[in-house]
């Protein structure tokens, strides 16, 4: 496991408090980890302060699941 | 209970009358304020009423890109902000059939779309900290309307519904958005009636007189502090009895 999404999962765990089991690659932030709407804005304001990047409105929309985010940060941070 | 010691606040519309009293009855209840207004001699008087630092932010709210720096400035002063207070507004006022689309766009601009603009730009650490306050002062004419006024109303109701809706989506961080509505209230631009209309106002109001700038600031106390905590989305109607509603 890359420490990127070792970084992301802890964010998700400490937002959504899930069990990090639950955060696996293809989990839904809305439909399997409990998320509403302004949960996932919040997520994103929170990988933009742990990595430092700023993620522009349509590239958030498209971050759903936790791989989506870590894809992203990865390619973000690359 | 309506203690403010070391909350932060921001007032747009600092420089005189409902915005002073404001400024300065938040500063009394113990938060550091930052003022905002475009006369900075007046922003300077309320400050030295108010005897401790208080961060001056001129700001021309009818520039959407000033506007959008007035957040990070007062956050950068002050360490962030807890309490924001739209209170800047102005009129236009005209029969419908002869408003001018300048007047109806000026006035939507101040009174509504920089209180959106600012909300928006606070949202972000009022989340991240669980706490925020966000007030604005709506006008009776914005629940009554008023002849001549299509344009100021149409704001001051937009303002209602833009809190109502924001205070559903932030209720759950902590963050409470409410109006105040204030009726009559003696300023400047009362003190310029003459007896006659003084008299036909008076008619309407059962508390048979006008009200003060500081009976709006103590409802901004009360909804900045803790004991206002489980209210959102509301309209405090403050106007003597004038719309009991």
């Amino acid at each position: 496991m890359s420490d990127v999404a070792d970084r992301v999962r802890k964010i998700v765990v400490e937002h959504l408090n899930v069990d990090a089991e639950k955060v696996v690659e293809k989990a839904s932030f809305i439909d399997d980890l409990g998320a509403d709407s302004l949960d996932q804005v919040e997520l994103v304001m929170a990988f933009e302060e742990e990595f430092s990047v700023e993620i522009p409105d349509d590239a958030a929309e498209q971050i759903q699941t936790f791989g989506d985010a870590v894809s992203f940060l990865t390619k973000a941070v690359g | 209970m309506f203690d403010l010691t070391g909350k932060r606040a921001l007032v747009t519309g600092a420089s005189g009358g409902i915005g002073r009293e404001i400024a300065k009855a938040l500063a009394a209840a113990g938060a550091i304020v930052a003022l905002s207004g475009t006369r900075v001699g007046a922003l300077e008087d309320t400050a030295k009423e108010i005897g401790k630092d208080s961060p001056i932010l001129p700001c021309n709210l009818s520039k959407l890109d000033d506007v959008d720096k007035l957040v990070p400035s007062a956050e950068a002063a002050m360490g962030g902000i807890d309490i924001l207070v739209n209170n800047a507004g102005m009129t236009r006022d005209n029969l419908f059939m002869r408003m001018k689309d300048e007047e109806w766009d000026e006035v939507i601009a101040v009174n509504l779309t920089a209180a959106f603009h600012l909300n928006r730009a606070v949202l972000r650490s009022m989340m991240k900290q669980r706490f925020g306050r966000i007030i604005g002062i709506s006008s009776v004419v914005g629940v009554m309307g008023n002849p001549g006024q299509g344009n100021y109303a149409a704001s001051k109701a937009g303002l209602i519904g833009m809190n109502k809706a924001l205070a559903h989506e932030v209720a759950s961080r902590g963050i409470t958005v409410n109006s105040i509505a204030p009726g009559f209230i003696a300023s400047a631009m009362t003190d310029e009636l003459n007896d006659k209309q003084r008299e036909a106002i008076l008619g309407t109001i059962p508390a048979n007189r006008l009200g003060t700038a500081q009976e709006i600031a103590g409802c901004a106390v009360f909804l900045a502090s803790d004991a206002a905590g489980y209210i959102t989305g509301h309209t405090l109607n403050v106007n003597g009895g004038m719309a009991m509603i």
